[in-house]
């Protein structure tokens, strides 16, 4: 599998993306920096990281999902090339409309950095298909502004379709977030945003492995 | 011309920032403040013929970048 990692000014989980894809898929992925305007024709998955891409500026993730590798990212999606972004990639997938809804301010104000316990809501995505639905993965956080919110419609849509991919459950919502949502996926079903990182969670150093289904999950799809 | 753009969250849209300030107002012995929210003002300089295409270029800005539509409000002002 051909992945790609798309890094901005600001980021700081490219590399622990890039060794987890690296890892998994036996390759590492091209790191593709933001005034790029194209992307590699042949690529099955593209990854926005974490981190805090122009300091947070204005809103998070607002000024990358204007940044020129945007509209090759847009482009991708419409083709059916597969999209993740994790923590300030999911910010900024949203920003770029890519996923709906909007993600707000921590609801206690808190940067939270700590360990999530999350349920699998759908397990027929292309970052899921290895977990059972309703298994129980733990996951790191560390944001500010992971308080998902959407309107009513959308909110209603997103649990009708499934397309709710994680929710924090045991009592571990870091943020606030509505209806407990950590990620979810869009209707054509191949742009998957969450805001805990599965590519801490997958080596014996981390302490625990729970996430590496997701990234064999990535693979075999 | 100069313009001053400020955005602020929806009514019915969670400010926590808003309701810390208010805490600290109470605090601070002003009991009688309700509804504080809190929000951010941006102010440039356009170019533009008139007060219209002015208004028009940034309405666009605020709804492409400025504001997110889903939780903000915005409001224009040219001086």
């Amino acid at each position: 599998m051909k992945s790609a990692v798309i890094v901005f000014p600001g980021i700081n989980r490219d590399r622990d993306m890039a060794m987890a894809l690296a890892r998994f898929t036996g390759r590492a992925p091209q790191m593709v920096w933001q005034t790029e305007t194209e992307l590699a024709p042949d690529l099955d998955l593209v990854v926005l990281p974490g981190g805090f891409s122009y300091g947070d500026y204005l809103r998070c993730g607002a000024i990358a999902a204007r940044a020129p590798v945007m509209a090759a990212v847009r482009d991708a999606a419409r083709r059916g090339v597969k999209v993740l972004g994790v923590c300030n990639g999911f910010q900024i997938l949203i920003e770029a409309g890519l996923l709906p809804g909007a993600l707000m301010r921590n609801a206690s104000l808190h940067f939270v950095c700590r360990r999530v316990h999350l349920r699998v809501e759908n397990n027929e995505t292309f970052l899921t298909r290895k977990l059972g639905r309703g298994d129980i993965v733990q996951a790191p956080v560390a944001h500010g502004d992971g308080n998902y919110f959407a309107e009513p419609a959308t909110l209603r849509a997103l649990e009708d379709e499934g397309r709710v991919v994680f929710r924090y459950v045991d009592g571990t919502n870091p943020n606030g977030s509505i209806n407990d949502i950590a990620g979810i996926i869009n209707r054509d079903g191949n742009v998957i945003g969450l805001m805990p990182h599965p590519e801490n969670m997958i080596e014996g150093l981390h302490g625990r492995t729970d996430c590496a289904p997701l990234f064999e999950s990535l693979v075999s799809a | 011309m100069k313009a001053r753009i400020t955005i602020t969250l929806k009514n019915g849209v969670l400010d926590p920032q808003g309701k810390a300030i208010e805490g600290a107002l109470h605090a601070l012995g002003f009991a009688e403040v309700a509804n504080v929210r809190q929000g951010k003002l941006i102010e440039l300089d356009i170019p533009a013929a008139d007060d219209a295409a002015a208004r028009n270029q940034l309405k666009d800005m605020c709804e492409k970048l400025l504001a997110n539509t889903v939780i903000e409000n915005y409001n224009i002002e040219i001086r």
